[in-house]
């Protein structure tokens, strides 16, 4: 290690995003943070911790219960030309706000030729496995991937979470940044009867207290393999992983990072030597975001496949609470489909 | 271009931000809150025009007088035995949260919230309606189902997700829904409610039906858009509904201020869109009974709906997700200036030598003991911390009415899932 390299510390995603936050405070006072509860109180799951008392109340702020509401006021805001990085309290209470995310900051750069833009980052907690029910559950990152103009990104480590939030806010476009709940506090693997980790031993836990950007629309290749490509992103990351190391595949894992623009480049690479492709999350299947994967992969990688396509997600019904674990995407059915796709090879 | 107003001697423009009175370990003073005397609003005609009664939008409907008496026009005047039963179900559902609350803390289940303080809103409320008006809750309304007599086995089934839960432990504890008792599905989204009352209630009205519908949230709730969409549909159709905001100073951690409490009443919402409004003590039972009954009276002919604001205090967390001692002072909830909603209508009815404390204790304990028989009954369907208890494939049921292809598919999947897992996930 050089005298160079920055300061790293332990931190879990929480903080990693709360430091992210706090390094683009200091920097950048054009930069804000609102949303529901996350002024005095640091929000509900504690993302915004401090931030009010060390940046002043102007410029960390609670809002009235509107999230369309919030998500007007950060276009408005960003019209200005404030960089807000409002926070949803959960993915699920996100479509109050569609209005002013579809018909507003995603076309206001096109429809206005560059006259303004919405440079907005919008925060929010997605995905299940907590026991949330249908409404703190919620994948909806393929609503967002579907609409021309706004970015999508979802972070799986604490590492990543930092940096990508920090390239999201210096973004000039709106990104939407979805943040796994599931693995806030540890690298969730899917096996949810087994004691969980925390981040205090991976090594993407170990993250640097100042500023670094990790660019929009680079995947990471988490495993290089030879046998199989697993397009993933989120939590599905290490459940994956975890699922390749118990059945020992060698697959060649890919965490997606960004959505949208999407790194197809690594993919198209990954899946040429391959020849075989899993796209798993835990979104809803139909029209979910592996559909357009599916698509991108069969378009560029035809002639190399080796197996047909296959699509691990969650299924198409709301969120349930009790039977959350028949549900969720987890080892099982990633297992089922490694063993489809490999049945040949 | 030169401004004929320059602006060079004004100061800088500035943000404000509120600021609720108290934070932790701050010493707490509700001197600051306006509570005006018991009885000292008018009571309007049903009839009149909502014009003509704007001010009572801005004080506070009270009954309940310091001394425990009922005091003034707004006095309903039950019959001891009404205001007895009305007293009980307030005490039941606090055994009941007090129960469950514990039950989530002992793993039972995933989740619960208490309507710890405002008990009288709902209960009162309930009894003042019709058995079948139409209720569209928010979820700290659960005095509404057991005020209508709803079995706590069932609340308790659906608060452990179990065998028996109706709702197939397809939702989160305390979202309950039971169209038999007049009470509609509870959604974890706020306020969607609103509008959806208002049209049940326009539903009614075009129907020529006598029934009336009634709603409620919360105060940090009334920001959303659909408060604001249901309050115009309800004025411009004349719905006959109840717009109920339950005021609890709090939504999660923020104070009302954060949803407009510093600058005017929830109530005076209402004035904007020229329906009735109400303010009233929420924590009076006889206020709350009879603002509702006045509001229901409106409604049945044809005067149109009417907005109410319980002020009222949430003396417990949000949920069992937080920890309130985090964002306000702890000493709030004692220091609240209208008091317990159970006690004072206990006081009152000593006051009447209608009631004693040892009947109340007795009561107590005896509601307590019923709490915990239901409890052991519904454990026997299993609780949430014991794993799986829905057949599997319900999980499939009620997506549609009838499964399209796909859905059938993926119920295959699961099931050949639980096959390839090697342990039956389906336990007891
Ligand atoms: C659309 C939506 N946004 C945010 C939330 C998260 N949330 C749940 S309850 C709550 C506070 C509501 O406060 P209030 O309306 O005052 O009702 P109270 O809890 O005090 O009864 C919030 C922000 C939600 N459930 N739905
Ligand atoms: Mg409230």
């Amino acid at each position: 290690m050089t005298d160079q390299e920055p300061p790293t510390t332990r931190m879990n995603m929480i903080q990693a995003i709360n430091s992210a936050l706090d390094v683009m405070m200091a920097r950048d006072p054009d930069v804000i943070v609102m949303g529901e509860d996350v002024g005095y109180f640091g929000g509900v799951f504690r993302a915004t911790a401090g931030l009010q008392e060390k940046h002043g109340k102007t410029r960390v702020f609670d809002t009235p219960i509107t999230e369309c509401g919030i998500i007007g006021v950060a276009v408005g805001m960003g019209a200005y030309g404030l960089r807000p990085v409002p926070e949803i309290q959960f993915a699920d209470y996100i479509y109050p706000a569609l209005d002013q995310l579809v018909s507003e900051a995603a076309r206001l750069r096109y429809r206005s030729a560059g006259e303004f833009i919405s440079p907005i980052t919008v925060r929010s907690p997605f995905g299940g496995g907590i026991f949330g029910g249908q409404t703190h559950s919620q994948s909806p990152e393929g609503i967002f991937t579907h609409i021309s103009g706004v970015k999508t990104v979802i972070p799986s480590t604490p590492y990543d979470a930092k940096g990508l939030l920090i390239a999201a806010i210096e973004d000039n476009d709106p990104t939407i940044f979805f943040e796994p709940k599931r693995i806030y506090n540890g690298p969730f693997d899917g096996y949810w009867d087994k004691p969980s980790q925390n981040w205090s031993k991976h090594p993407a836990g170990e993250v640097p207290t100042g500023y670094y950007k990790v660019d929009l629309g680079k995947a990471a290749v988490v495993r290089a393999g030879e046998a199989v490509t697993i397009l993933c992103y989120g939590t599905m990351v290490h459940v994956c992983i975890a699922t390749c190391a118990e059945l020992g595949v060698d697959a060649e894992i890919v965490d997606l990072r960004t959505l949208v623009p999407l790194d197809i480049e690594t993919i198209e690479a990954s899946v040429k030597k391959t020849g075989r492709c899993l796209i798993v999350h835990e979104a809803t299947r139909t029209s979910g975001f592996g559909a357009e994967l599916s698509a991108l992969v069969q378009e560029r990688c035809f002639y190399h496949l080796e197996a047909p396509i296959e699509r691990v997600t969650g299924f198409d019904t709301p969120y349930p609470h009790s039977l959350e674990w028949a549900y969720f995407p987890g080892p099982v059915r990633i297992g089922e489909a490694l063993k489809k796709i490999m049945k040949d090879a | 271009m030169a401004s004929e107003h320059p602006r060079a001697n004004l100061p800088t423009l500035s943000l404000h931000v509120p600021e609720p009175k108290f934070r932790p370990g701050d010493a707490v003073d509700f001197a600051a809150v306006g509570i005006p005397p018991a009885g000292e609003a008018r009571r309007p005609d049903t009839a009149a025009h909502p014009g003509d009664f704007t001010d009572l939008a801005y004080t506070l409907v009270r009954v309940l007088d310091d001394d425990g008496h009922a005091v003034g026009p707004w006095n309903p005047r039950l019959s001891p035995d009404m205001l007895r039963k009305m007293l009980r179900n307030m005490a039941l559902l606090r055994a009941f949260d007090e129960r469950m609350f514990r039950a989530q803390r002992q793993g039972k289940t995933s989740f619960y919230m208490k309507a710890l303080g405002e008990e009288a809103v709902a209960v009162a409320a309930t009894h003042a309606l019709d058995p079948d008006d139409m209720c569209f809750p928010s979820y700290r309304q659960q005095g509404i189902l057991i005020t209508r007599g709803y079995p706590l086995v069932e609340m308790m089934n659906q608060i452990y997700s179990n065998r028996g839960d109706k709702l197939q432990g397809k939702q989160l504890p305390i979202m309950y829904s039971a169209r038999d008792h007049g009470f509609f599905s509870i959604s974890g989204n706020l306020t969607t409610q609103y509008p959806q009352a208002v049209g049940w209630a326009m539903a009614s009205a075009a129907k020529g039906d006598t029934r009336i519908a009634a709603t409620w949230c919360g105060e940090g709730s009334t920001a959303e858009g659909d408060f604001h969409s249901a309050c115009t549909f309800a004025a411009v159709y004349r719905a006959p509904v109840i717009l109920n905001i339950v005021n609890n100073q709090w939504a999660i951690s923020s104070f009302s201020g954060f949803a407009g409490a510093e600058s005017t009443t929830f109530a005076a919402r209402a004035v904007g869109y020229g329906i009735a409004g109400l303010r009233v003590d929420g924590n009076d039972a006889l206020a709350v009974y009879a603002a509702t009954l006045w509001a229901a009276e409106r409604a049945r002919t044809n005067q149109g709906p009417t907005l109410i604001e319980h002020f009222t205090y949430r003396a417990e967390g949000h949920s069992t997700s937080d920890d309130p001692t985090q964002y306000r002072s702890a000493g709030e909830p004692n220091a609240w200036p209208l008091g317990d909603p159970v006690r004072r209508l206990k006081d009152h009815l000593i006051g009447l030598r209608e009631w004693d404390e040892d009947r109340h204790a007795a009561q107590d304990k005896e509601l307590a003991d019923l709490v915990k028989a239901e409890q052991k009954e519904a454990e026997k369907n299993g609780i949430l911390g014991h794993g799986l208890h829905q057949p599997l494939d319900t999980l499939f049921d009620g997506v549609f009415e009838e499964m399209p292809w796909h859905l059938k598919e993926q119920r295959a999947q699961m099931l050949a899932e639980e096959t390839a897992s090697g342990r039956p996930w389906d336990r007891k």
